[in-house]
């Protein structure tokens, strides 16, 4: 997995790339909950259209990043699920939990 | 110790799919199974007449410990499920369930500990009974790790929005059948995921 991070408007959007699972997780973990913990960022977009697969550590690292941005009253907001991460997502029941968005131009307009 | 359902069972889909189909499957608890067969170490090799069950191994990998090992697996198991026709949800859906399941070997029966030894084996399961072909494929882990507590293998309930807790819920959705025992000081969790059952041909009238 790769991650690459652009800053835009004061936001950050974190473009993920490759595979989630657990090997890589941490390291997904780690770029996410420093962006919301530390830099404080109010909105952190995570781009997950080039990322072939997440496992259930990948999602347990999601839903640590919302609880943090919600602790925070900062938005976390994904886009660009591909049909893999989409059927992760459902059978998490998680897809109503995330602000989801298809691509980056409904994402940033949110 | 025998083998148990206690890590999950048929769900009731497969189970409607199954009486449809007249058919039961003879892998589901171990030991012998009805019409006389037997399941073996080596898997189910035996004919009744009326029905005949056959196993043959696709794949055996021995791993480390290490979860840079996962995503060799699941390429190995997706081809896997590619050689027996599975359509790619199905197909996806074996290959998260492997995963999940060696993360946890990882995870809990090694305690993150790594260079530990794992093995994977992938078999094709395949049968006929009252005329219905039935295929499927069988995914074997077994490590040395700490036994499992089957009181902890419940999962959580998914109303609960917190990280963890997650992999036996994706396994027990995405597979007909998961089953775990202890055997010889090895853990054992068995997968089992059936193609929907194909009619034989039948020759066209006037042939």
């Amino acid at each position: 997995m790769q991650i690459a991070a652009r800053a835009l408007q004061g936001c950050t959007i974190l473009d993920l790339s490759g595979d989630i699972d657990l090997a890589s997780s941490p390291v997904m973990r780690k770029a996410l909950l420093g962006e919301i913990k530390e830099k404080r960022t109010p909105k952190v977009f995570l781009n997950l259209k080039n990322v072939r697969y997440i496992d259930s550590s990948g999602i347990a690292s999601l839903v640590e990043g919302l609880k943090a941005s919600r602790d925070l009253r900062s938005r976390l907001i994904l886009y660009g699920l591909n049909k893999t991460v989409r059927e992760v997502m459902q059978l998490s029941r998680l897809q109503k939990i995330f602000e989801i968005y298809e691509d980056e131009e409904q994402a940033l307009a949110s | 110790m025998a083998s148990s359902p206690l890590w999950g069972s048929v769900p009731p889909w497969r189970t409607r799919f199954n009486r449809l189909a007249g058919w039961r499957s003879p892998f589901l608890f171990g030991g012998k199974v009805r019409g006389g067969r037997t399941n073996t170490k080596h898997g189910v090799n035996s004919s009744c007449g009326k029905c005949a069950f056959h196993s043959e191994l696709l794949l055996k990998l021995q791993l480390e410990s290490n979860p840079q090992a996962l995503g060799l697996v699941r390429a190995a198991v997706e081809r896997a499920t590619e050689v027996l026709h599975f359509h790619e949800d199905e197909s996806r859906a074996i290959v998260r369930s492997v995963d999940e399941a060696l993360s946890n070997v990882i995870r809990h029966a090694y305690r993150g500990e790594s260079g530990r030894p794992i093995e994977v084996t992938c078999r094709h399961l395949h049968g006929t009974q009252s005329g219905v072909c039935v295929s499927g494929i069988e995914i074997v882990l077994r490590d040395s790790g700490v036994c499992a507590d089957p009181a902890k293998m419940k999962g959580r309930p998914l109303e609960e929005i917190r990280p963890g807790g997650l992999g036996l819920h994706f396994m027990r959705e995405s597979m007909d059948e998961v089953e775990f025992s202890r055997k010889k000081g090895k853990n054992q969790l068995r997968l089992v995921k059936y193609l929907a059952p194909v009619a034989p041909a039948t020759a066209p009238e006037g042939e």
